[in-house]
């Protein structure tokens, strides 16, 4: 288990490092002069040679790199020139938008997605399992943005019972923060369900077609604890691998998602920030954000060694 | 996965064809591509309006026999915008899987036959792109190299690489032990030729089913991008960008934002119905269990 778990973080600090130098280059060939853009262009020529020492510039490209990457190794993400703050107080101030939504979407999805999987495995082949899946055949198929403008104007614009958009924060007490990240998380959730539905549908089918399912039936246990105890416990397998790769979509998701209903979270952060040539703002939610999916993968390949013990070996 | 080359090699296309007619979802999904694709050539040559033409007059007309989708904040005919805009979602995610199959199969294949540090390589750097969200990479390489549905190409296509090496990887050294491939050997092939003359068609199949799959995410991903703005440029339509400006006007007139997105929707499912019913016919395992 020590060299299983020793060598997954092996590869998952190589693909960091790798990820952070390809973060940095691409960002570094960016056209234009990032000082340049921060002072206008009737800057003079001194003032622009000592913004651009202000914000080492001059320094070799390998100095500023490792600059960069041990400066965020210590929780120092450098400082942004358009908020003029450090950029890990910003990603501080919206994560605690981004994160709930992306917890509330996991949470929302799952719920849904793997009870509705598995009365459709349940019941395969009749009604209620052509009818789900047809439904999630179509939700997989939608695009979250779309969904969310409908049920913006279903929700906020006809039927007046949330905002559009906009956030209340989190001074006002859980409740308002939640409400205003509902419309916004069930726009996330939905089309995750139905993929989840669907892997945990066909995961449930292979399962239960198994030997020891026979065996447990055979011996006169009942089906819905053969179902949720035995079948269910095996099946989270596949079913884990996609929900630890879609944490990494609903965190993208958040992009698009945020701009729809215009919550100030690390997606429109990040988002603002690019189109802004806001460069050590964009590189650290990248990082942070990939660093995220790294983690995540880690766990969920943990996860499947503490679930399924002949995984240990490989 | 050797199931499915099995298949392929014993049936030959002409059969699977026949089987793959006698799939229902293969029949939905390919009549669905089939009116979609048609709607985007037609589009070419005729339209009902001409979406250049700005009727300050007709704009935001609800539903009517002359505009049967209503009409836009510039007076535009919807109908007509979303068979232009077809054609762009169409080339697109085209053009976008087949840079991932252009340069992800010879990858696969090349880590496959090669083995050891080749296959190493090519894993890890799988594990990289994967680790970064794609919608967020996309968003900042059109961001860097200008909106243009050139670049949404390019940045969609990138996250095709790694999915096509990996499933073309994996049929091929699922075909490497066979004894056919083991007698080319012997007959003094190389490698290379091995590969295109024997492992290629063999793992057309499973690559023409992820083609589909890749085809629908690209068509959503560049839906995404023309919504945040970085996508086709107006005056071309785009139906992620005809959304974008469906959402400030949905008050007065939510048809807007109706059939732009539909129109996602309709295409992408035709598209996951075909994939599915492909898959369906290849893989009699997964035919039983459903």
């Amino acid at each position: 288990m020590t060299a299983f778990l020793a060598k997954r973080i092996g590869i998952g600090l190589i693909t960091l490092i790798v990820a952070s130098v390809v973060v940095f280059s691409v960002l570094e060939v960016l056209p234009g002069d990032p000082a340049l853009l921060m002072l206008g262009m009737n800057a003079t020529p001194e003032a622009l040679a000592s913004m651009r020492e202000q914000m080492g510039l001059n320094a070799p490209l390998i100095v500023r790199y490792l600059n960069w990457v041990g400066g965020m190794a210590v929780g120092d993400f450098g400082r942004s020139f358009t908020y003029s703050s450090p950029v890990i107080d910003l990603i501080a101030e919206r994560a605690v938008v981004s994160l709930p939504l992306a917890v509330i979407s996991l949470i929302l999805s799952t719920a849904i997605a793997i009870p509705v999987g598995i009365f459709a495995a349940a019941r395969r082949g009749k009604v209620g399992d052509t009818v789900s899946m047809g439904v999630a055949q179509v939700g997989v198929a939608v695009p979250n943005f779309w969904f969310a403008l409908l049920l913006i104007y279903v929700f906020a614009v006809w039927l007046r019972l949330v905002p559009a958009g906009g956030f209340s924060g989190w001074g006002g007490g859980i409740w308002s923060g939640v409400k205003s990240l509902m419309l916004p998380a069930i726009a996330l959730a939905l089309p995750q369900a139905a993929i989840l539905a669907r892997v945990t549908r066909s995961a449930m089918l292979e399962v239960l077609g198994e030997d020891y399912i026979r065996t447990a039936r055979a011996k006169g246990m009942p089906r819905r604890y053969v179902l949720w105890r035995h079948a269910l416990r095996n099946a989270m397998i596949p079913v884990l691998t996609i929900m630890g790769m879609q944490f990494a979509v609903l965190l993208a998701g958040t992009i698009i998602i945020e701009n729809v209903f215009y919550l100030p979270g690390l997606g429109r952060l990040v988002f603002q920030a690019i189109t802004q040539r806001d460069l050590i703002v964009v590189e650290g939610v990248v990082m942070l954000l990939v660093a995220s999916v790294v983690v995540i993968n880690l766990v969920v390949d943990v996860l499947y060694a503490v679930v399924d013990p002949r995984l240990r070996v490989r | 996965m050797s199931t499915t080359t099995v298949i392929a090699e014993q049936a030959g296309w002409r059969g699977i064809l026949r089987l793959a007619f006698r799939n229902r979802s293969f029949v939905i999904g390919f009549v669905i591509t089939a009116v979609i694709a048609a709607m985007a050539l037609i589009s070419f040559v005729w339209t009902p309006y001409d979406i250049t033409n700005l009727v300050v007059a007709d704009r935001m007309k609800g539903l009517s026999a002359a505009h049967p989708f209503g009409t836009d904040h510039f007076g535009r005919d919807i109908l007509s915008m979303i068979m232009i805009g077809a054609r762009n979602s169409i080339a697109v995610a085209v053009v976008a899987v087949a840079l991932g199959i252009g340069i992800g199969v010879p990858l696969g294949c090349w880590a496959a036959a090669r083995g050891g540090w080749v296959d190493e390589m090519l894993m890890r750097f799988n594990d990289v792109v994967f680790a970064f969200p794609a919608l967020l990479s996309a968003v900042m390489i059109t961001a860097i190299f200008g909106p243009a549905a050139i670049n949404a190409i390019i940045a969609i296509g990138i996250f095709n690489i790694p999915v096509f090496a990996r499933v073309a990887r994996a049929g091929a050294l699922s075909l490497w032990p066979r004894e056919y491939i083991l007698a080319a050997r012997a007959a003094g092939k190389g490698k290379a030729q091995i590969t295109i003359e024997h492992i290629l068609p063999n793992i057309a199949s499973i690559l023409l089913v992820q083609g589909t799959i890749q085809f629908a995410i690209g068509i959503l991903a560049e839906a995404g991008l023309s919504y945040l703005g970085l996508g086709a440029q107006p005056p071309m339509p785009s139906w992620g960008r005809m959304l974008f400006d469906a959402q400030t006007r949905m008050m007065v007139a939510p048809h807007l934002a109706i059939f732009p997105g539909l129109a996602i929707v309709v295409t992408v499912l035709g598209l996951n119905l075909l994939g599915d019913g492909l898959r369906d016919v290849l893989d009699p395992k997964l035919r039983r269990e459903r």
